[in-house]
């Protein structure tokens, strides 16, 4: 395959725990939830979906795939749902900062993450030992017949079943925010509290339920990273700041799932440009590494100039409701 | 109309008045306690799950945290030397957060004040000491100043949202350092810039090699207090910070108070990075903010903006911190369970202030039920 | 007849204020029911405890005879309770059909379709005129407030609760939904209608609920009272309603805006060709629906907002003209130019409410004296100096001004604003949610400040308080001046009509078009 091809196909893959991050917290902020720790529960997803998998394949003989997937999907849902539910009874029930707790939710969430990863490298005999073939495979494995295709058959059909979901999960979140009930509502809670519950919402419970399905598809932007990106392995702090490039990538998007697909496109080449480009001298490869927060910022400030009103964040992002306030 | 319920719901929540400062430290405490209660049981958990050695007691918990922080003389200062490097920081983020500009580039801001110290201690060898100690501080702040205004200009500007570019900033800095340790690496290849010369370290006070750094930072805590409350930049910070409506109505120029604003927080980060590179670490890494940028935000908020409940904060997360990596050590548990632990403990001082705030009230049907007799 | 509503011993504190002490209440089915009380008397309160927005501490109530609980605003909805509140609960960025539907069951996908077109049905029934396709921001108030109701009938509310809702309207839509109000009421709905305004009282309403300090003081028919009973049940003591009046002295002219342009942030002209005239020793009253430039007027005179066209002119009593465009508060304040200006916004703009009095007092003069420190000493002598003359109810001059009251933080800020003996006085809603008291001791500062030489400007929106307070009364209608009346001849019609003639700028530029 030509090289671009293959960094077009690349920087999908790379965009894609970004993709997931990015859609979890559109619908976190659109119950006025600001969300700082979609670090924290895409390491929290990653290492349950890991465990999950290396715990079973550790304990059987003949590690059944299609097993080992769902055991990991269900552990990469639960803690990642974990950590969001830990930050909905804060900010929620308790109304801390959100600001402040979604951001210790992060050092607790990546804490988790690596101390586990490192116990389980302990477990499996040391750094990089870490195997979950048969999982990681099947997460893997190509669409088969259409990805054998030439030249659409690698760029189309070549990924794993992940990567499909993140596009479904971004078109259903679109069809569930703009043209179904309870996504009407949903908006109407982050847009103002007060307004929603007077209209009969239960509040509290769509910011519940926003929050820890937009903390658990995070979730799944970790378990991609780690089962499908990283084929099942364990590295420390691995995922970088994918998981603040994907809170950067909602105020890009303007808060709509569909902009997500290719403003993480956007973002994954960015973050691998500097391999595709020959020649570059050490000091030239540090300058490109930083170019996603640079387009980042820049994104930021042209977005600044425009006022439009259908493209502000949610109005009550970030406050904290409360009914009998006076 | 479908049947009439008369379900009492069992409590609803009620906004308290201010409650008395004791009492509001007296949640804490509770919080404070629970929370160590709780971390107490995950490293009992923790350490019961490593093959070959016997788990810890919780009793033994608490003594091996506070023989990691505090067991020796070395480890003591080391304890209140990051302690105050940490409310550094948070003394960083604490005039932008009064403005309501919700900077989380302190990060950035103290990596670009230590790698501007760290250039003037590469390039400035064999000069005078006070010469060059006076031009490391110098590049230190102007470069944590520097990083600091630029979101604010946007800000001031066009509204630019702070939070993110701030934190954007956090790895564009990190980019920068980077690329600069490429030129400054030793040995070559090795992209570390390793152990500076010893003739470029900051000095010792009264021969205590930590003493500089926590008597410093401890000035700027009362500087800042001092200028918080006392000056009319103070108060325009505040009055901005309330309201920016009312701020213009007064006549402050709302733009101008917050370049200012931004630039000494980034200034006093910059002190932060002037420190590490010149005093704590004597050398320049993309790691020798260590995370501080973020969890200053927490010391700072906990510490609810006040200078001086802002030292007791940091002292305390530093002192689980270093108290709880030593057990780890001890147990070869990975490192990042004090951050577990600091996740821990911050969720229950975070929650505590419902409590502090509000009411829960179980409601009381003895009016009703006379009239119901009647 | 069992009536339609029945609230027993209703108590409700809020930390230490008791809002409601053991409230009884009836509303019967088919009447207009006014529940009427003075600023802070606890009528708001005691309806969101219908409403389902607060919870009652102790107490019962009873719907068509039945003891309920009403936890919550659905629990309201599903006894058959609407309120419209007078801070409307409308979502800006979405259209009327969805507001209108918000919250209710039905299919999971959105049909906005078939959903309008069965608003709609409902909308020709009761005659309301209203597109339902667009968003709420790009509403006139009354608009917005149209789409509450259908909001609320659309849910089949049959008991609708309405908070002060004639506060925005003019003369004429106040008449409009009167005549709607009357017709539910023929049609079987109960009406319960918030307000402090008498005449709406006499005229619209079957009885009247008084409240006193958070306590029922009784039901009355509406036929059997009048101005003065009412006014004596709500006040507890005879009062005098009159609102004085001095004759202009010594008039000199002090302000003048010639042809003054204004955009907003938006875009959108929002002042157009203003010019008016304004003298000493006289009040010269604003009047207009809510958003017609009242704002902007005012603003653009402190410095506050950028004049695009046009020239604002204030001569001094000695000295030649001054000219304040484009200069910022503080270079006008260097000018030698005594201005003062009373915000809409007394919390958001005025003052900052985390801080005491003694520190808002300095908000305008803080950078006096030299060097970079604050001096407290004459702010604080300033607070307690205000406090005692205005009796001003604090726990101490550096309690937060936001946990007064609204009648205290208002005496806060109009003290800070005329202490500075001001040449040009401008206030803006001068006494919106103040008790019967404090509105009289604020009319009795303005009319001292005219009787020192003041050019008072007062922004209104009850026509009968600036009718009976100004001078000369100025309407602006979409951000024109559409003229200038004499207060003591003036009619409230006459008033009305000025503030709706010739509608908005938008509508004007697109007939253009």
């Amino acid at each position: 395959m030509n090289i671009w091809l293959t960094f077009l196909s690349k920087a999908f893959t790379m965009g894609m725990t970004i993709l997931y991050g990015a859609n979890g917290e559109i619908l976190t902020e659109k119950s006025g939830n600001l969300n700082l720790g979609v670090p924290g529960m895409m390491y929290m997803g990653g290492i349950g979906g890991l465990m999950g998998a290396f715990l079973y394949e550790r304990a059987v003989e003949t590690p059944v795939p299609i097993v080992g997937v769902v055991l990991s999907l269900l552990c990469a849902l639960l803690f990642s749902g974990l950590g969001a539910l830990i930050y909905s009874v804060l900010t929620i029930s308790l109304r801390a900062n959100q600001n402040v707790t979604g951001l210790a939710l992060t050092t607790f969430g990546v804490g988790f993450g690596n101390f586990f990863g490192g116990s389980l490298s302990t477990m499996a005999g040391g750094v990089g030992q870490i195997s979950t073939a048969a999982t990681s495979g099947l997460f893997r494995a190509k669409i088969p017949f259409l990805s054998d295709l030439p030249v659409v058959g690698e760029l189309l059909f070549g990924y794993g079943a992940l990567v499909y979901g993140g596009i479904l999960i971004t078109i259903v979140l679109h069809w569930f925010l703009y043209k179904s009930r309870p996504g009407l509502n949903l908006r109407s809670v982050g847009e103002s509290a007060a307004t929603a519950d007077a209209a009969g919402i239960n509040v509290n419970r769509y910011k519940y339920m926003a929050t820890i399905i937009g903390g658990m598809i995070a979730g799944l932007g970790g378990l991609y990273f780690v089962m499908d990106y990283s084929t099942g392995g364990w590295n420390n702090n691995g995922f970088g700041d994918l998981g603040w490039l994907a809170v950067a990538l909602v105020i890009f998007a303007r808060w709509r799932p569909l902009n997500v697909i290719w403003g993480s496109w956007l973002f994954g080449g960015l973050c691998i440009l500097y391999l595709y480009i020959g020649g570059l001298s050490r000091h030239a490869l540090e300058v490109f590494r930083a170019l996603p927060y640079l387009v980042t910022i820049i994104v930021l400030v042209i977005t600044s100039l425009r006022k439009k009103r259908e493209d502000q964040p949610p109005a009550a992002l970030g406050l904290p409701y409360f009914r009998e306030e006076r | 109309m479908s049947n009439p319920k008369v379900r009492e719901p069992l409590m609803h929540i009620v906004k308290r008045d201010p409650m008395p400062f004791w009492k509001s430290m007296l949640i804490r405490l509770i919080a404070v306690v629970l929370a160590l209660v709780v971390c107490g049981g995950v490293i009992v958990l923790l350490t019961s799950m490593i093959p070959g050695k016997t788990a810890l007691n919780p009793l033994q918990v608490y003594a091996g945290i506070w023989d990691g922080a505090m067991g020796t003389n070395r480890r003591m200062w080391v304890t209140f030397r990051d302690a105050a490097v940490l409310l550094c920081v948070g003394l960083a983020i604490l005039p932008a957060f009064r403005m309501r500009f919700w900077n989380i580039g302190a990060e950035g801001q103290v990596l670009m004040g230590a790698l501007g110290t760290a250039a003037v201690m590469i390039y400035g060898k064999g000069l005078p000491p006070v010469l060059l100690y006076t031009l490391m501080a110098l590049a230190g702040i102007l470069l944590g100043a520097i990083w600091g205004i630029i979101p604010a200009f946007f800000k001031a500007r066009w509204n630019t949202n702070e939070t993110l570019f701030t934190l954007m900033m956090n790895y564009v800095a990190t980019q920068v350092v980077t690329f600069c340790i490429i030129f400054w690496e030793n040995p070559k290849g090795s992209n570390k810039v390793g152990s500076l010369d010893k003739a470029v370290w900051l000095p010792n006070i009264a021969g205590n090699k930590y003493l500089l750094t926590i008597s410093l930072v401890l000035f700027i805590a009362v500087a800042l207090y001092f200028y918080m409350r006392y000056t009319k930049q103070g108060y325009e910070i505040a009055v901005v910070g309330e309201s920016e409506n009312t701020a213009r109505y007064s006549g402050i120029n709302v733009s101008k108070v917050i370049m200012r604003t931004m630039a000494l927080s980034g200034a006093i980060a910059g002190v932060c990075g002037f420190l590490l590179a010149g005093d704590v670490g004597h050398t320049i890494s993309t790691g020798l903010a260590g995370g501080r940028g973020f969890t200053a935000i927490t010391v700072a908020w906990l510490g609810k903006l006040n200078p001086f409940a802002m030292i007791v904060v940091a002292f305390f997360l530093v002192f689980m911190e270093r108290g709880s990596s030593q057990i780890a050590t001890d147990f070869n548990l990975s490192e990042s369970a004090s951050e577990i632990l600091t996740g821990i403990i911050l969720f229950f001082i975070l929650g505590c202030e419902f409590f502090i705030n509000y009411r829960l009230e179980f409601r009381s049907r003895k009016h009703t039920e006379e009239v119901v007799k009647a | 007849m069992t009536p339609m509503i029945e609230m027993r011993g209703i108590t409700k504190r809020f930390g230490k204020v008791v809002a409601n002490e053991n409230v009884d209440f009836v509303v019967q089915k088919g009447e207009i029911l006014s529940v009427l009380g003075e600023n802070g008397s606890g009528k708001t309160t005691l309806m969101n405890m219908l409403a389902g927005i607060y919870y009652p501490d102790e107490g019962q109530i009873f719907v068509d005879g039945q003891e309920v609980v009403i936890r919550s605003p659905r629990d309201a909805f599903e006894l058959g309770i609407g309120m419209i509140h007078q801070h409307f609960k409308l979502v800006d960025v979405l259209t009327a059909a969805e507001n209108i539907i918000l919250g209710l069951p039905g299919k999971l996908r959105l049909d906005m379709k078939k959903i309008t077109a069965d608003i709609q049905a409902l909308t020709d029934k009761y005659g309301f005129e209203i597109d339902l396709s667009k968003k709420i921001y790009e509403m006139s108030v009354s608009q917005k407030q149209t789409v509450e109701i259908v909001k609320m009938l659309y849910r089949g509310a049959n008991i609708l609760i309405l908070d002060e809702p004639t506060a925005v309207l003019t003369p004429q839509e106040t008449d409009k939904l009167f005549t709607v109000l009357r017709n539910m009421r023929d049609q079987g709905h109960s009406i319960i209608i918030i307000t402090h305004k008498l005449h709406e009282v006499l005229a619209l309403s079957d009885r009247v609920a008084v409240l006193r300090k958070g306590m029922s003081i009784g039901t009355v028919e509406t036929a059997s009272a009048t101005e003065m009973s009412l006014t004596e049940m709500m006040v507890g003591e005879k009062v005098v309603l009159d609102i004085e009046r001095p004759e202009p002295e010594n008039q000199q002219l002090r302000l003048k805006m010639e042809g003054v342009n204004c955009i907003n942030r938006e875009g959108l002209t929002v002042l157009k060709d203003a010019s008016f005239e304004c003298y000493s020793g006289e009040i010269l009253g604003i009047a207009g629906i809510a958003g017609s430039g009242q704002r902007e007027l005012l603003e653009s005179i402190a410095g506050l907002q950028a004049v695009t066209e046009g020239s604002i002119l204030y001569k001094p009593k000695t000295r030649d003209w001054v000219e304040l465009t484009h200069h910022t508060p503080e270079e006008i304040r260097q000018f030698g130019v005594r201005l003062s200006f009373v915000p809409e916004d007394r919390l958001g703009m005025g003052l900052v409410a985390a801080m005491g009095t003694t520190d808002n007092m300095m908000l305008r003069t803080y950078r006096d004296g030299f060097g970079g420190l604050l001096r407290r000493k004459k702010p604080m002598e300033m607070s307690e100096r205000i406090i005692r003359e205005l009796s001003i109810v604090t726990p101490g001059p550096d309690a937060p001004v936001g946990r007064m009251s609204g009648g205290n933080v208002q005496k806060v800020l109009v003290g800070r604003e005329i202490a500075s003996r001001p040449r040009v006085l401008m206030v803006a809603y001068p006494v919106r949610g103040l008790d019967i008291h404090s509105s009289h001791t604020i009319y009795r500062l303005l009319n001292e400040q005219k009787k020192n030489g003041a050019a008072v400007i007062c922004v209104g929106e009850d026509l009968d308080v600036l009718l009976a307070l100004c001078d000369r009364i100025m309407v602006l209608s979409g951000g024109r001046i559409t003229g200038i009346v004499d207060g003591r001849t003036a009619t409230k019609e006459e008033i009305g009509l000025l503030m709706t003639k010739s509608s908005s700028i938008a509508e004007e530029v697109a007939a253009n078009e």
